[in-house]
């Protein structure tokens, strides 16, 4: 499991291929895709910041995730 | 024409409208509609971690192939907070630059904070943002963040939500006769005859967001705003008679008055 900060709030990912072996799967990062995919926002019109910098869409399908990253997921709402 | 020109693109509505405080979305499109707003505000916040993926969200509403969005950074404290937010507005609506940027001073007042405006505006101008600055109607602060390159200014009339209308011409009027760039009124206007007197005071534009959305009929008050913001704007080109305690010239002739024995 990947434990990161999203909004502010800790939140449990599973590894990419946790479950699938035993022993070096730590090591296995998360891209930014595949944790939207698991909160639901896949397809969604966000912005991402990773500790304080942005995400480029672009970069979405890197696995660069680890362990402890604060993540800001941010959409447009109503505000004057 | 009479266009108001912000960034290089010319824009026949002189109204800016905000989108928040609706009751739902389909009231913020028809009010915003009914507004005949092309430049409208947006926030920037984190996603509800818990909603409803199917929810609509506010950009399939209001789509920026329709309207110019201006991602603000309303709540914004800090020159940090205000300019992380800014980035990613930029990269949410893929490259867009021009923001409106405000740095409160005070969760009560929400009063702007200049000292960290100017920062904040500085830096967002190095990174190649085009900045709509909110701030007070002080004549020096309007003045210095034209200076650092602010494309518009946007001193309030009175405080955010307040609707206590315009509260200090005089200053607003210095700002305008300074400013080389478009001075937007933003904030505290309340009514249909605050916007007008903004924009008979000169100003290229107003912009407001709780006047319409708190009004009892949203949608007619957008209505209204168009109409006072384009009334004022004619007025104001077309200029004013001078303001006289009496009159020693009335409108209809002062000759051939019936029942006048002198015969003049």
């Amino acid at each position: 499991m990947i434990q990161l900060i999203v909004n502010g709030q800790p939140q449990l990912v599973p590894s990419p291929d946790s479950g699938t072996d035993s022993g070096t799967t730590n090591d296995a990062r998360l891209n930014i895709r595949q944790l939207l995919e698991h909160m639901g926002l896949q397809g969604k019109r966000i912005a991402v910041e990773r500790n304080g910098e942005i995400v480029p869409r672009s970069q979405f399908d890197q696995p660069m995730l680890a362990s402890g990253d604060k993540l800001e997921i941010v959409v447009a709402v109503g505000g004057g | 024409m009479d266009k108001l020109v912000i960034a290089g693109k010319a824009y026949s509505s002189r109204l800016l409208v905000g989108t928040g405080k609706y009751r739902d979305f389909d009231e913020t499109r028809v009010a915003v509609d009914a507004s005949g707003a092309e430049i409208i505000t947006v926030a920037i916040r984190r996603t509800n971690l818990g909603q409803n993926p199917e929810e609509p969200s506010l950009l399939d509403v209001l789509p920026p192939s329709q309207y110019t969005l201006l991602p603000n950074t309303a709540g914004c404290y800090t020159v940090e907070d205000a300019v992380r937010t800014l980035r990613l507005a930029r990269e949410l609506l893929d490259g867009h630059t021009l923001v409106k940027l405000e740095v409160l001073g005070d969760p009560k007042t929400l009063y702007p904070n200049i000292v960290e405006t100017l920062k904040a505006a500085e830096l967002l101008i190095k990174e190649g943002f085009q900045v709509m600055v909110y701030t007070s109607d002080d004549p020096i602060a309007a003045r210095q963040l034209e200076e650092i390159g602010c494309i518009a200014i946007m001193p309030l009339a009175s405080l955010i939500g307040s609707g206590m209308g315009i509260l200090n011409p005089w200053n607003l009027q210095i700002i305008i006769e300074n400013a080389k760039v478009p001075v937007i009124v933003d904030a505290g206007v309340g009514t249909a005859s605050d916007a007008a007197i903004a924009m008979e005071l000169g100003c290229d534009g107003v912009l407001m967001n709780t006047a319409i959305a708190a009004a009892q009929n949203p949608v007619l008050m957008a209505s209204a705003m168009k109409k006072a913001v384009e009334a004022g704007r004619e007025a104001y080109l077309a200029g004013r008679m001078p303001k006289k305690l009496y009159s020693a010239s009335p409108s209809s002739p002062v000759e051939g008055v019936i029942g006048n024995m002198s015969g003049k």
